[in-house]
């Protein structure tokens, strides 16, 4: 038995995974039109390479990637771009972002698909493929793949991947390691050999039993080396990337520090899954499995194309009338959709249509008593009633050194809270305002920087005329006592004072 | 809507509630021995914090039906009730839980938001205010003295009536804990003093069977994890080295640790006055602090000072201290505890 970590707290909500592990995974099929947004991964939006007309095939580039931290998007099935334009996407502030709409032609006609033999191809052009066929975590934080499978300052030790899938209603990850396990061994080890890391551990919480037979199963069928499935007390949020490194290792990734530096990477098994995907079949990511739950007559999972609006998914696990909202993602930690006519992106690993049954009204909000349960079941090991004292003050200096940004919103604390208060959200509130106080400050700064700029340059245009003036004096004075020598090339010594006037301008727009 | 969208069912009403059921057993205890007028002063406790946390909080326009059923004007009534003697006149009680809730409790910001805790300024005006009522106690219904029956106890308390050629002294005792004071300080050596017949195998007659009922409540309330164990043991293992040190040093004049324990408000304080969560820290290290400055405070002014228990001061002594402690012992967060 190997020996497992502990982190502090957690919480045991109901779980509410039976319902939609009863069917296996079914394809949704082809919705009557898909919207597939540009910017579905952390970073920079991918920069559009189809127009408005164009027939696209299945797996075609939709967008590149732009900047270091990118990634690509692909048409999910062939078809022709309707529009390329804001649409509401499937974020809680209902903003428009820029999306490629396809509407289907039937054929679902691939595009090339090429396959690679990883272990014969230098891990640099491995990432380049991950990064063209954009894969990004699948587990909520959407960060390209491509740049967390590059080894980091030390070597690799642990490959952990997470299974642990620790949100309730949520079993994407469930019924994929129960039906798909070898794929994602497969895929594993190709994050492995890309990372050169020595072991790698499973970690799969064990309420899965399942996942973990199936995974079992899988890594001895293909006897590779230091390769180990555990199975790992179920405690929310005990799937936090954070929480399990702990629990498998016992390192303590503290905010602010990358795991690699530590020895340690840690990846979701459907990112692994669709690593596969892209190196042995060439496919992009275009479509992952979703978990339909909540108030729906039939919950399940389904393989959906990235793009697929939300309410054709919807309808397929049988809507119900009563429905008040959609949530994407888990009742801890997800977000309410703005409309149920977003689309599915690589983020939405769950859909839960909310009732006021499931998820009645949160009861008034009382003062807080300093009770401390908070404290008791907060996995950053942070004092909740602290930050919610500052946070409500404003006091965000104080909230900083008492490390609000350590705090990953896990919402344990306000789970757990008699007073009702809703804790994450003071939270979110006072991190929103100081990212704004220093935005703020940026560009005081920056425009501060301009004028003084500004008053500089008036200052040396003044100066240089003036030398100008003296230089022209000068010059007029020797071209008269030096009369018919051809010795000085006037238009050499004109760009030598250009030179001399550009290069201060020069050194100044290079800090 | 903004998640979690789920919440464990919790509420500071059902804690508090625990919080009294936990005290029933001490108070069954009480009756048992001492008889039922604690129960009118309990009663006129409950009755007095409900209109005055109702009429404060239409004072200060906040909701009232949340904030009265939340149990903690209750739990600062049944306390304050438990602090001070059952035979005393009406208003006694009255004006003592009127100013705690009133003054320390809502002048302060109300539920959550008082420094001191409002039980313990409640019984600290009445004993600086009122100290001769404050020493009249009554004594175990089985001892050999006067004992009045509970509707003579009714006209005393609301009429001021006590039956003919009966006085107050003659009904009344000092504590087991204010009893030992008063005789060493004549004189007395210890061992004679403990053969009096208010004592009993660990402290006070009757008072030990309460306190013993109060340590019940509070095993109830850890095992249901109302209350962390930190601050009751820290309280208690620093009151019993205290007292084991000045016994060990001159064990004639300085009593055993254990009839510290299980006299006076000891087992009260650790488990019910302490425990309060709005006025102690909320660090593990802060509460062992605080527990074991109020548990070294407790025999210094028992032991020391002029008043009958130490309870109450050093709770409010430490209550002052929180906000110094609570920032001084920190906790490194995840990660960041190794980092030099």
């Amino acid at each position: 038995m190997r020996t497992l970590y502990h982190f502090n707290g957690g919480v045991h909500p109901p779980s509410h995974k039976a319902e939609s592990t009863s069917m296996p995974i079914a394809q949704a099929g082809l919705p009557s039109r898909l919207i597939v947004p540009l910017h579905q991964h952390a970073g920079n939006t991918a920069k559009p390479t189809v127009k408005v007309g164009d027939r696209v095939l299945k797996g075609q580039l939709f967008g590149m990637p732009e900047g270091s931290v990118s990634s690509a998007v692909h048409a999910p099935t062939s078809g022709t771009v309707s529009a390329i334009d804001m649409q509401i996407v499937a974020h809680p502030s209902g903003l428009p972002d820029l999306c490629v709409t396809l509407i289907p032609d039937g054929l679902d006609e691939w595009s090339p698909r090429n396959h690679t033999n990883y272990l014969t191809t230098p891990p640099e052009e491995l990432r380049m493929m991950l990064r063209l066929s954009g894969l990004v975590g699948l587990g909520g934080a959407v960060f390209p793949s491509d740049l967390k499978l590059r080894p980091g300052k030390h070597k690799i030790k642990t490959l952990v991947l997470n299974g642990a899938e620790c949100e309730p209603y949520i079993t994407c990850d469930d019924m994929l390691m129960r039906e798909r396990a070898d794929e994602i061994i497969l895929g594993t080890e190709m994050m492995r050999f890309m990372l050169d890391a020595d072991e790698v551990l499973i970690g799969i919480e064990d309420n899965k039993p399942e996942a973990i037979a199936a995974m079992q199963k899988a890594v001895v069928s293909h006897s590779f080396n230091a390769m180990e499935v555990i199975s790992v007390p179920t405690i929310y949020p005990g799937g936090g990337a954070k929480q399990l490194i702990r629990v498998l290792t016992g390192i303590e990734v503290a905010a602010g520090v990358r795991s690699v530096d530590l020895g340690v990477q840690c990846f979701n098994v459907a990112t692994a899954y669709s690593a596969h995907r892209a190196i042995e079949h060439g496919e992009p990511l275009i479509s992952r499995i979703v978990t339909v739950t909540g108030n729906v007559s039939h919950p399940q999972n389904f393989e959906v194309l990235i793009g697929t609006p939300v309410h054709e998914l919807i309808a397929l696990a049988g809507a119900k009338s009563d429905t008040n909202g959609h949530i994407m993602g888990g009742p801890m930690m997800g977000v309410a959709l703005p409309s149920d006519q977003v689309a599915v992106t690589k983020a939405t690993n769950c859909i839960i249509e909310s009732s006021l049954k499931l998820f009645p009204s949160p009861l008034p909000e009382l003062p807080c008593i300093r009770c401390t349960r908070c404290v008791e079941v907060c996995p950053a090991e942070l004092q909740p009633q602290d930050l919610y004292w500052f946070a409500k003050a404003k006091n965000f200096g104080k909230a900083q050194e008492f490390n609000l940004f350590d705090c990953i919103e896990c919402g344990a604390c306000s789970y757990i809270c008699p007073s009702n208060i809703p804790l994450v959200q003071y939270y979110r509130f006072a991190k929103s305002e100081i990212w704004a106080n220093e935005r703020g400050k940026e560009s005081s700064n920056l425009a501060r920087e301009r004028h003084e700029f500004h008053l500089a340059r008036i200052e040396r245009d003044k100066r240089e005329k003036a030398e100008k003036l003296a230089q022209k004096e000068k010059l007029a004075r020797a071209a008269k006592a030096a009369a018919g020598n051809a010795e000085t090339d006037p238009i050499e010594s004109l760009r030598a004072q250009v030179r001399e006037i550009a290069h201060p301008e020069a050194e100044h727009s290079k800090e | 809507m903004f998640s979690p969208f789920i919440t464990q069912a919790s509420s500071v009403r059902a804690i508090m509630f625990k919080v009294l059921l936990a005290l029933v057993p001490g108070i069954a205890l009480y009756i048992w021995h001492f008889g039922p007028a604690i129960l009118v002063s309990i009663t006129l406790a409950s009755l007095t914090a409900l209109a005055t946390e109702a009429a404060m909080l239409k004072l200060r326009r906040r909701p009232i039906f949340p904030f009265l059923s939340d149990n903690s004007a209750l739990l600062t009534a049944w306390l304050l009730a438990l602090s001070i003697p059952p035979l005393a006149p009406w208003w006694l009680i009255v004006v003592g839980t009127m100013f705690a809730i009133s003054i320390s409790k809502h002048l302060y910001g109300g539920l959550g938001n008082n420094p001191f805790n409002p039980a313990m300024v409640g019984y600290a005006v009445l004993i600086i205010s009122f100290p001769s009522y404050m020493t009249h106690w009554s004594s175990p219904r089985w001892l050999d003295q006067l004992h009045l029956t509970f509707v003579e106890q009714l006209q005393f308390i609301f009429a001021g009536q006590l039956p003919s050629n009966v006085t107050m002294d003659a009904l009344s005792m000092a504590t087991p804990l204010d009893n030992l004071k008063t005789q060493l300080h004549v004189g007395h050596p210890l061992s004679d003093i403990l053969n009096m017949p208010i004592y009993s195998q660990l402290a006070g007659h009757g008072s030990e069977m309460v306190a013993i009922g109060f340590v019940l409540g509070g095993l109830y309330l850890l095992s249901n994890r109302i209350i962390s164990w930190h601050l009751p043991t820290s309280f208690l293992v620093t009151l019993f080295i205290t007292a084991g040190a000045f016994h060990l040093y001159d064990p004639t004049h300085y009593v055993e640790p254990l009839f510290h324990w299980f006299s006076g408000a000891a087992m009260l304080g650790a488990f019910f006055i302490l425990t309060d969560p709005v006025t102690s820290p909320t660090t593990t290290r802060g509460k062992l602090i605080f527990a074991a400055g109020a548990g070294f405070l407790t025999y210094v002014i028992r032991v020391f000072g002029g008043f009958p228990d130490g309870v109450a001061f050093a709770t409010l002594l430490m209550n002052i201290c929180v906000p110094l402690i609570d920032i001084y012992t920190q906790p490194k967060v995840f990660g960041k505890k190794d980092s030099k």
